[in-house]
């Protein structure tokens, strides 16, 4: 499902953030990427959005080459994949109920779609209460159910959860990672970038570890080793 | 789809506008004064048109015919120079109606009078007072009346005299003071005016710096270009609305004010005019608002977009 070939990154001499990073996602895959900060994980995620550009190498979306997307194009494709973040990234003039709505409305969702899906998805993440709230009236967990919600409510065929847990607590963690094993039982491939070995041990999947930018393993069914 | 795709811009424009509280009102403000400026420009530029054509009004140039001048030549004379472009209007007063006003205008001045009675005939010819439509047309005006033959009675002139080139120098120097002062007010109208959009641009810049990680998070949730710039350029078209309105509002007690105290000085009513002028007013700060508002945030978003 996703390509990684040769990619490398520099921003300075001093600074190589990938580093001929070749690698390979199936669909329906759980795959954690692992390091400590500054290993490239979260640039080489953003790559799949094309939110940052190589050097050098190509990632490829199936057959699709994601940097030589005409800006349509690349709308389209952003549409099929669900983003988690650590700092939550939600629209904070919005309330959590619209803030679910807008990403509906960016792919064209009739009222009557998000006037049923929305509060049922809210309900699913346990805000269903708290529909009218903005997210500075939320707690930092329920920012990031709320965040996930955004993520799966389009149903994509990929979630990128970018240090999801990294602002959380034990429980809250939990929850999150509860979460996401549900949506990848469901068929949703996710790749979750962390450095918190709990919840890579918990989900026993694939483990890619990397290290100054680049993949020094990659383990099916592995643990958190650095 | 278009149709609800627009709507939900709209919505969404009013919202944030409602949200974003006092970065809103900031820029509805500045806004304002760019408005407050232009329509301070607009009554000035009315006070200035105004106080020229008065000087304008009052230049004009007189050709005086001889005693004898066959009045029917003087009227035929009269009716070549009404035919000239530059020509805006052109009066005959006849010797007998000229004689009339000079014993009028001295009738204080007892020698004076006292020596016409004595002399029984009518000393003063007929004359022509013409009018250009502008000041600067004076110069052809009487480059005609060099050439013109209407001028010739055989091989006798019927003129007297042309004042013209007696008072070609204040003339000149008028047209100097008339076309100076247009040239200035249109340069500071346009200095103002930059200084404006160039404040309000960077105001709404500010206000959209202010969201533009949420730009950044709505592309990448997929929605698109348009639908991530229309509901600011939205907010952009309310300042502007907001803007004229308070704009309006605002000049009205300051015209009252100007009509009831400056009429005098400035040499028209203020308060007459704004009110008379009220709906072109409102179409030009409507438009310069709305224009500023939605282009503003149109640029600065760009920026951000590109993501």
């Amino acid at each position: 499902m996703i390509y990684f070939n040769n990619v490398s990154k520099v921003y300075n001499k001093d600074s190589v953030v990938l580093n001929d990073v070749t690698l390979t996602i199936t669909s329906g895959e759980f795959v954690s990427i692992v390091g400590h900060s500054g290993a490239g994980k979260t640039t080489l995620v953003k790559m799949i959005l094309a939110d940052d550009v190589p050097d050098e190498g190509t990632v490829f979306f199936e057959s699709i080459n994601i940097f030589k997307l005409k800006d349509n194009e690349l709308t389209k494709l952003r549409r099929r994949i669900g983003v988690v973040f650590q700092d939550f990234k939600l629209l904070s003039n919005k309330t959590a109920y619209e803030n679910i709505a807008f990403a509906m409305e960016a792919v064209g969702k009739t009222n009557q779609e998000i006037e049923s899906d929305v509060p049922h998805v809210l309900e699913l993440v346990d805000l269903g209460d708290k529909m009218f709230r903005f997210p500075s009236q939320m707690s930092g967990g329920e920012q990031q159910r709320l965040a996930i919600a955004r993520a799966i409510i389009n149903q994509p065929e990929l979630i990128i959860a970018d240090e999801p847990t990294g602002n959380l607590d034990a429980i809250n963690t939990y929850e999150i990672v509860q979460i996401l094993k549900k949506i990848n039982d469901l068929g949703t491939t996710v790749i979750l970038t962390t450095h918190n070995r709990g919840v890579v041990d918990s989900i026993n999947k694939r483990v890619i570890t990397m290290e100054k930018g680049k993949i020094i393993r990659d383990d099916n069914n592995g643990k958190y080793k650095i | 789809m278009l149709m609800i795709e627009l709507k939900r811009i709209i919505k969404n424009g009013f919202v944030n506008f409602t949200r974003s509280g006092v970065i809103s009102w900031a820029a509805v403000l500045v806004v304002t004064i760019t408005l407050s400026v232009i329509t301070a420009i607009i009554l000035l530029q009315a006070v200035l048109h105004f106080s020229l054509d008065q000087i304008k009004d009052k230049v004009d140039v007189t050709i005086y015919f001889n005693v004898n001048a066959d009045e029917n030549k003087i009227l035929s004379f009269k009716e070549s120079l009404e035919k000239l472009p530059e020509v805006e209007r052109v009066s005959y007063i006849s010797d007998s109606e000229a004689l009339k006003l000079f014993r009028e205008r001295h009738s204080n001045d007892y020698p004076t009078i006292a020596a016409l009675d004595e002399i029984s005939t009518n000393p003063l010819g007929g004359y022509l007072n013409v009018k250009a439509k502008e000041v600067s047309q004076y110069e052809s005006i009487s480059n005609f009346l060099k050439s013109d033959n209407a001028l010739v009675l055989g091989s006798v002139s019927i003129i007297d005299k042309v004042n013209y080139h007696q008072n070609k120098i204040v003339i000149d120097r008028l047209n100097n003071i008339i076309s100076g002062a247009q040239k200035l007010g249109f340069l500071i109208t346009l200095i103002l005016i930059i200084i404006s959009i160039i404040i309000t641009f960077n105001t709404i810049r500010l206000a959209i710096f202010i969201s533009k990680e949420e730009i950044g998070v709505m592309r990448l949730v997929g929605a698109s270009k348009m639908r991530v710039r229309g509901p600011f350029m939205i907010e952009g078209a309310i300042y502007g609305v907001l803007s004229t309105i308070i704009t309006l509002v605002l000049f009205l007690p300051l015209t009252i004010y100007f009509g009831k105290n400056m009429t005098s000085f400035l040499g028209i009513n203020m308060y007459d005019y704004y009110i008379s002028n009220l709906f072109q007013i409102l179409v030009i700060i409507l438009l310069s608002g709305v224009f500023l508002g939605v282009i503003s945030s149109f640029f600065a978003i760009r920026k951000y977009l590109n993501k």
